[in-house]
C-alpha cells in the first residue's frame, strides 16, 4: 500500500488543538493560583482570566463538537482492539530493544488504538467533568440558595483533582511525541497539518481525483 | 505661649493655686517629673472637657443639592420667637415647641431621650438607662455625668420626668455655630471641678437662631465620644468623621460625598433608623433600592446600592455572587481606627485608684496616628490599651443582639460577652460581619455572679471618682438602684462586639480578595461553609501530586531506560 504525505489536521483543528493548549495553560496556572499553590497573580486577576478562559475553552469545544459531528471526524476516536495489544507492548517493552512503532496511520484512522482510547477517555470523561464541575462551581449561588452548601466542597475537589488528572495527561502526552520517531516528526503535522499515511489503492485514486490540495504530489 | 498639650497641667495649676498656697510649688515637682510627653502625669479629673468638634462646622450639603445649596423656607434669624433674652436651654426649647408643636411629642418617645428600647425579637429591656458596658460600666446612677451626652436637660438622676418636654434639648441637635456645649448636669467631686471651668457663657439668642438639619458636629459631639473619649467605645466613629479624608470615609468626606449622619441614618417623626440593638445584618427586596413613594426607614448599605451593588462584569457579576453571605462592610471597611484617632481595646479596671501626693492622676502613654497622646492609665478607671487601623474580627451575624444585663447570672471562671449574638452559613438571614472586640476586666458580684452598677459620679463619700473605693463604689450603686448585692466583688474578663459600619474606604481600597480566600488570611477562624483558596483539602493535593509526580516519574524512568538501552544497543 503507497505510503504518501496526507493533510490530515484540517485548519480549524490545528487552531483547536493548539488554541485549546494555550487555553488549559492558562487555566492551569491560574487555577493553582486560586488553589493556592502559587501567587504569582493577584486572586481577582486570577480568577477573572481563569472565567474567562474557561468559558473561551467551553466556547471552542462546542466549535470542536459541532466540527468533528458534521465532518464525521468523530470517528477517528472510536475505541478499537484491533491492534491496541501490540502499541500497548511497544511502549511498555519493545521500544526499549529499538524496535520500530507497530502502528502505520490510516487515513481514516490517523491515531493508533492506545491513543484513541486516551483521547476518547479524555473527551468523554475528563473533560465533562472538568466543566460541569467548573460550571457548578462558577454558578454556585444559582443552586445554594442563600445558604453555604457543603456540596461546594465537593464540586471544588472534583474540579481540582480533574485539573491534576488533566495536568498529567498533558505531561504524558508531550513526553508521547518523543517516542516511535523524533519529537519534531510527531509535531509538524500539527503545525502543518501533513503526515505521512498508508493509503489503500482507492484512497490514493479519490484523494488525488477529488481532494488534490490534501495529498502532496509524490 | 501655652501649647494644647501643656495647657491642661497650666489650667490645673492655677486652679489649684486658687486655694492651695503650695500649689505652686506642687505643680512645678509635677512639672520636674515629666520626661517627655509621652509619660505625662496631670492630676484630677478632667473627662469629657475636649470632647465635640474643635475644628470648623462642617456644612454637610451634598450632590444629592444639585448646586450644593440647602433651600430653607424659614429664616429663622428673623422669627421674632427666637429674638430672646434666652436665659437657659429650656427657655429655647419653649420657644422651639411654640411654633414646632408635635417635635416634643415626637421626641420625648426617642431613645436619644428615654434610653430605653424593649428588644422587639428577644424582649430584652435595653438602653442606656439600664445596660452595663465594659467602658465606664453604667450610666444608670451616674447620670449626673453620663447625662452630659443626654438630649436633654437637667438629667441629675434616676428620677428624671421623661414626659416634661421643656426639658428635650434641641439644641445640641440642631444649632449651627459650634459655640453651644453641654456639661455634665450635676458637678460631682470636687476634683472633677476642673470639668467646668474656663467655658464661655452660651449666647442662647445666637444658638436658637442658627438652626438646621443635623450636621456631623452635632451628631458627632457625643456619638464620635462614647466609652470617655475620642473614638474609645465604637472604633469607626472617631472626631476624623467631622472633617474626614475621603480614604478615612467615602461618603462622609467633604472631597467626597460630604453626607451627614442622617442621609444614611434616615427618618421621620424625630426617629432615625440604624439601631445596633436589632439591625438589618442582610437587606433584601423590601428595602435594596427603594422607589418613589415606597417606605424608606433603614440605613443600610443595600438601601442605596442595592443588593446589586457591583458593574456588570465578569468581577463585578463575582463580586455581587458575595453579596448574600459577606456583609458590604466587611470588605469596604479594610480596618477601623482609622485616620489617626485611636480606639480602646482594652480595659482593666483593677488597677483603677492608684493615688499621687494623694490624688487621682492621668498617665499619656500612647502617641496615636495625628500626633496627641493618649492617657493609658487613669485613677478613675484603670488602665488602657489603644490600637489604630485595626482589622475586626470577622463573625456569622443575623441582627439580633442580646445582652448581658444587670439580673444575668453567669459562670465567672469564663470570660463574660456583654453582648452577644448567633449567625450561622445555615442561615439564610445572616452575613459576615466585621465587628470591633473590646475586652475588659472588669468589677462584679462575687457571691451572685452578676454584674455590678458602680456609683461612680457624685459629691459623697462613696462615689469612685474622687474617693477611688471600690468596695463602697459598688454598694452604693447598687443599693440605690435596688439590685440585690451580695457585699463581696471580683474582677472578670468580659468582650463586648461593636459592629463596624462607618469609615466606609473608597472602593479601590475595598479588600483584595486574597485577605480572605487564603489559608491565613482574615476569615481563617470563621468556619461553617467552604472557601477557595482556604479550604481544599490535604489529601486532595497529595493525591495531585502523586498523579503529577507520578506521571513526570513515570516519562522520566521510560525515556531514561530508552536511552541507556539504546546507548547499550549501539555499543
Amino acid at each position: 500500500m503507497p505510503i504518501r504525505k496526507v493533510r490530515i489536521f484540517d485548519g480549524f483543528e490545528r487552531f483547536w488543538h493548539w488554541t485549546q493548549m494555550l487555553l488549559i495553560f492558562t487555566l492551569l496556572f491560574t487555577g493553582l493560583r486560586i488553589h493556592g499553590v502559587h501567587d504569582w497573580l493577584n486572586f481577582d486577576q486570577a480568577v477573572n482570566i481563569h472565567t474567562l478562559a474557561a468559558l473561551g475553552l467551553m466556547l471552542l469545544w462546542v466549535f470542536a463538537i459541532f466540527w468533528h459531528l458534521t465532518t464525521g471526524a468523530w470517528r477517528h476516536y472510536l475505541p478499537t482492539l484491533n491492534g491496541l495489544w501490540p502499541v500497548a507492548r511497544y511502549y511498555a517493552w519493545d521500544i526499549f530493544k529499538g524496535k520500530p512503532h507497530p502502528y502505520r496511520k490510516h487515513f481514516w484512522r490517523k491515531h493508533n488504538p492506545l491513543q484513541a482510547l486516551t483521547y476518547a477517555a479524555l473527551k468523554l470523561f475528563l473533560f465533562p467533568a472538568i466543566w460541569v464541575s467548573g460550571l457548578t462551581y462558577l454558578f454556585y449561588n444559582y443552586w445554594q440558595q442563600g445558604v453555604s452548601s457543603p456540596w461546594l466542597y465537593w464540586v471544588a475537589n472534583i474540579h481540582v483533582f480533574s485539573a491534576y488528572a488533566i495536568l498529567s495527561f498533558v505531561i504524558i502526552h508531550v513526553y508521547m511525541l518523543t517516542t516511535g520517531g523524533s519529537f519534531s516528526h510527531h509535531l509538524m503535522p500539527m503545525i502543518s497539518g501533513y503526515d505521512e499515511v498508508e493509503l489503500t489503492e482507492a484512497e490514493e485514486a479519490y484523494l488525488e481525483q477529488d481532494e488534490p490540495g490534501r495529498i502532496k504530489p509524490s | 505661649m501655652i501649647s494644647g498639650k501643656t495647657l491642661p497641667l497650666f489650667v490645673l495649676s492655677v486652679f489649684l493655686g486658687s486655694f492651695l498656697p503650695i500649689a505652686p510649688l506642687f505643680a512645678v515637682s509635677v512639672a520636674a517629673d515629666i520626661p517627655s510627653g509621652g509619660e505625662k502625669v496631670e492630676l484630677g479629673i478632667s473627662e469629657y472637657t475636649d470632647i465635640g468638634n474643635r475644628g470648623k462646622v462642617d456644612d454637610p450639603v451634598t450632590e444629592l443639592d444639585k448646586d450644593k445649596q440647602r433651600k430653607f423656607t424659614t429664616d429663622h434669624t428673623r422669627l421674632k420667637e427666637l429674638q430672646g433674652p434666652f436665659n437657659s436651654g429650656p427657655e429655647v426649647t419653649r420657644a422651639c415647641l411654640g411654633c414646632h408643636n408635635t417635635a416634643g411629642h415626637q421626641f420625648i418617645k426617642n431613645k436619644h431621650w428615654t434610653w430605653k428600647y424593649t428588644h422587639p425579637v428577644t424582649g430584652q429591656k435595653l438602653g442606656k438607662s439600664v445596660l452595663i458596658n465594659n467602658f465606664c460600666t453604667n450610666a444608670r446612677g451616674n447620670e449626673g455625668m453620663c447625662a452630659q451626652c443626654h438630649a436633654g436637660y437637667n438629667m441629675k438622676d434616676s428620677n428624671f420626668d421623661f414626659s416634661n418636654e421643656e426639658n428635650i434639648d434641641c439644641l445640641v441637635c440642631h444649632e449651627s455655630t459650634g459655640t453651644y456645649y453641654k456639661t455634665p448636669p450635676t458637678r460631682g467631686n470636687k476634683a472633677c471641678s476642673v470639668m467646668f471651668e474656663g467655658k464661655q457663657p452660651i449666647d442662647w439668642v445666637n444658638v436658637a437662631q442658627h438652626v438646621r438639619l443635623p450636621a456631623r458636629s452635632n451628631c458627632g459631639t457625643c456619638h464620635f465620644f462614647g466609652g470617655g473619649g475620642d473614638n474609645v467605645k465604637h472604633g469607626d466613629l472617631s472626631s476624623v468623621l467631622f472633617h474626614p479624608p475621603r480614604d478615612v470615609d467615602v461618603h462622609m468626606s467633604e472631597d467626597g460625598e460630604n453626607f451627614a449622619c442622617i442621609i444614611c441614618h434616615v427618618g421621620e417623626g424625630h426617629e432615625w433608623s440604624g439601631s445596633r440593638y436589632n439591625m438589618i445584618a442582610k437587606d433584601e427586596k423590601e428595602h435594596a433600592r427603594p422607589r418613589p413613594g415606597m417606605e424608606r426607614e433603614t440605613a443600610t448599605c443595600e438601601s442605596c446600592h442595592g443588593d446589586k451593588p457591583h458593574p456588570l462584569s465578569v468581577k463585578g457579576l463575582k463580586l455581587n455572587d458575595h453579596v448574600d453571605r459577606v456583609a458590604c462592610e466587611s470588605c469596604h471597611i479594610p480596618s477601623f481606627a482609622r485616620g489617626g484617632v485611636a480606639t480602646k481595646i482594652d480595659w482593666d479596671w483593677t488597677t483603677a485608684g492608684r493615688l499621687r501626693n494623694g490624688e487621682g492622676y492621668r498617665e499619656e502613654g500612647y502617641q496615636q496616628g495625628n500626633g496627641e497622646w493618649r492617657h493609658t492609665y487613669k485613677s478613675i478607671k484603670g488602665s488602657f490599651k489603644y490600637a489604630e487601623n485595626v482589622v475586626p474580627e470577622y463573625r456569622w451575624f443575623n441582627g439580633v443582639m442580646r445582652y448581658t444585663t444587670i439580673d444575668t447570672r453567669f459562670d465567672p471562671d469564663k470570660p463574660v460577652n456583654i453582648n452577644y449574638f448567633s449567625g450561622d452559613p445555615q442561615d439564610k438571614n445572616s452575613r459576615i460581619w466585621p465587628f470591633k472586640r473590646m475586652h475588659t476586666r472588669q468589677p462584679y458580684d462575687k457571691g451572685n455572679n452578676t454584674l455590678v452598677y458602680m456609683h461612680l459620679w457624685g459629691d459623697d463619700d462613696a462615689a469612685f471618682w474622687g474617693n477611688y473605693d471600690f468596695a463602697k463604689a459598688i454598694k452604693v450603686g447598687m443599693e440605690k438602684n435596688g439590685i440585690p448585692y451580695s457585699g463581696e466583688y471580683g474582677f472578670i474578663d468580659s468582650y463586648s462586639w461593636w459592629p463596624i459600619n462607618h469609615m466606609v474606604a473608597p472602593k479601590e481600597q475595598a479588600l483584595a480578595c486574597d485577605e480572605c480566600h487564603s489559608r491565613e488570611g482574615r476569615l481563617k477562624e470563621v468556619r461553617g461553609f467552604y472557601m477557595p483558596g482556604r479550604d481544599a483539602p490535604r489529601w486532595l493535593d497529595l493525591l495531585g501530586l502523586l498523579m503529577v509526580a507520578g506521571s513526570l516519574g513515570g516519562v522520566a524512568g521510560h525515556g531514561l531506560l530508552r536511552m541507556l538501552l539504546a546507548g547499550r544497543r549501539k555499543n
